[in-house]
């Protein structure tokens, strides 16, 4: 694979209501920080990819409006509407492609602004779903069902996934729910849907990141030391629920495949040191380490059991804090992309794991984790 | 930080987005429709290349790409493949609780139809479950024309 590396990131923080601040002044944050971090200006900057999604935006062509604000003036565009990893993938494809040297990623997202259901029913097929009134929480359930039931996996393993992760988040600064929990805290949390329950679900989130790709060449020009793509691979799966077995995901094991075979990797327990995945709702993460192949299938409730994806364990997973710990929805790819980054180099503070050489961001789009992004990072 | 910026008080504009939007359900749904309007039928869409028969139906096959489909009656009565009850309420839910999203594999199908569940005691859905489609008296032409699945 020929070389694209990350050379600069940046993050706002994550809050539950960013008032103080509208989506340009995030992109503007995100994108100094990005660049001041690989020691770069704007002018060094010669194509911009801008994520975001319309419904949430509460405007068309949302990607757009955020243009100034990263220095856009002038210069090749392209956009995504979709999760900020699939953002992130376009841009390194970018520069792969020969026709561009750096690629600025950007995304941002206000969960705050609207009412979630209301943005999450959107998703659904206008004609044949849409009027029922599915939603993010009432489709996953969905999902939850099949998949616990399908191989007993249970509430109580979905729970200490949460009590992982919001624990972890203690670590991480940007966090928004760095939460002292247990099990039990967990399971007499407010019942969402079950086997949904308010602690097993993501938190509503307001925030921005910024990634910036560079080739070898412009990789000499910036002060941080690259962190390179070594695999990536993406798949989607069927888009109408019935249509798909959703106890299981193929469309993940795909990108996953595709990643580990371009990165080298036959092992992903032994040879990823850390994995940032999306995990929406506590089940989701279980579900994840089977695509991800760090376990057989259905083996997802017993490695949570035997503790193995904790900060002590054979393979980390989500020392941010994960999704669960702040999810500002399109956000939530690229901020488990900027946190491998920082792991690779040694820089996540607290929730450093050591000796960290090749990490894993995991991304998803559309309901039930419809289309997966797997990208491998490292030296 | 500049004085101005110790500011005690953020301005939030409030509006609302309502814009009227015509779906145009293309001649296969129309089809669709019309047969459940008018005859309470339930009609998939078979694909003979991979022997699959699709709910709701679709113009194409989205595993073969063929456009070569049949139309196939199927029952009004299927197994809950999977089952979500709502215990928050929202504008958008169109049942009083308690109700249930459910996927509900017809008989004759081979993918699941995603609907509403009702007519159950609390606490015994399970999924497996037989369920039988109930439609509306005065149907329209949409997919509420079915008001909900229940337990045969």
């Amino acid at each position: 694979m020929d070389k694209v590396g990350i050379v600069g990131v940046g993050q706002t923080k994550y809050e539950r209501r960013k008032v103080g601040e509208t989506y340009p002044d995030m992109i503007y944050e995100v994108t100094v920080k990005a660049l001041d971090n690989a020691g770069l200006t704007i002018k060094d900057i010669d194509n911009v990819i801008t994520v975001s999604n319309d419904f949430w935006d509460g405007r068309t062509i949302s990607s757009m409006a955020v243009q100034d604000a990263c220095g856009c003036r002038h210069k090749d565009i392209s956009t995504v509407e979709g999760d900020g990893l699939f953002g992130a993938f376009y841009g390194a494809m970018r520069v792969l492609s020969g026709s561009f040297s750096t690629t600025l990623v950007v995304v941002h997202n206000k969960c705050s602004q609207s009412k979630m259901n209301l943005i999450t029913n959107a998703m659904f097929d206008p004609i044949y779903t849409r009027a029922l009134g599915l939603d993010a929480i009432t489709s996953a359930a969905l999902q939850a069902r099949a998949y616990m039931e399908t191989f007993g996996v249970t509430e109580k393993q979905c729970a200490k996934v949460s009590v992982k992760n919001h624990g972890q988040a203690k670590n991480n600064p940007y966090a928004q729910l760095p939460l002292d929990i247990e099990v039990d805290d967990v399971m007499k949390s407010r019942v969402l849907c079950p086997p949904i329950k308010l602690l097993d679900a993501s938190p509503i989130t307001d925030g921005a990141a910024a990634v910036i790709w560079a080739d070898e060449k412009a990789a000499q020009k910036a002060k941080a030391a690259p962190v390179w793509l070594k695999g990536a691979g993406h798949m989607t799966d069927a888009y109408h629920l019935g249509d798909r077995d959703l106890a299981r995901s193929p469309a993940l094991v795909g990108a996953a495949k595709k990643a580990y075979a371009l990165a080298g990797v036959s092992d992903p327990l032994k040879e990823i040191d850390v994995a940032e995945v999306s995990d929406v709702f506590s089940y989701m993460e279980l579900m994840w380490y089977e695509g991800l192949g760090f376990c057989s299938e259905g083996g997802g409730g017993q490695m949570i059991d035997q503790g193995l994806t904790g900060m002590n364990g054979v393979l980390p997973v989500n020392p941010s804090g994960g999704c669960l710990s702040a999810n500002a929805v399109m956000v939530a790819g690229l901020a488990r992309l900027i946190e491998a980054v920082l792991q690779v180099r040694g820089e996540a503070g607290d929730r450093q794991v050591p000796n960290c050489k090749n990490a894993l961001a995991h991304g998803i789009n559309g309901p039930c984790g419809q289309s997966h992004c797997v990208m491998i990072v490292g030296r | 930080m500049a004085e101005w910026e110790q500011a005690t008080e953020d301005i939030v504009y409030r509006g609302r987005i309502k814009v009227p939007y015509q779906w145009w359900v293309g001649e296969t749904g129309s089809h669709f429709f019309i047969k459940l309007r008018d005859e309470k039928k339930l009609l998939g869409r078979y694909c003979a290349r991979c022997n699959l028969v699709f709910m709701p139906p679709r113009q194409a096959c989205p595993r073969c790409f063929n456009k070569e489909m049949a139309w196939r009656e199927l029952k009004d009565e299927g197994t809950l493949v999977s089952f979500a009850v709502p215990a928050y309420t929202s504008e958008l839910h169109p049942l009083e609780p308690p109700f249930a999203y459910g996927i509900i594999k017809l008989d004759g199908a081979d993918t699941g139809l995603t609907h509403l569940v009702a007519g159950f005691k609390e606490g015994r859905l399970k999924t497996g479950l037989r369920v039988k489609a109930v439609f509306k008296e005065d149907r329209t032409g949409d997919i509420m024309d079915i008001r909900y699945f229940q337990p045969v």
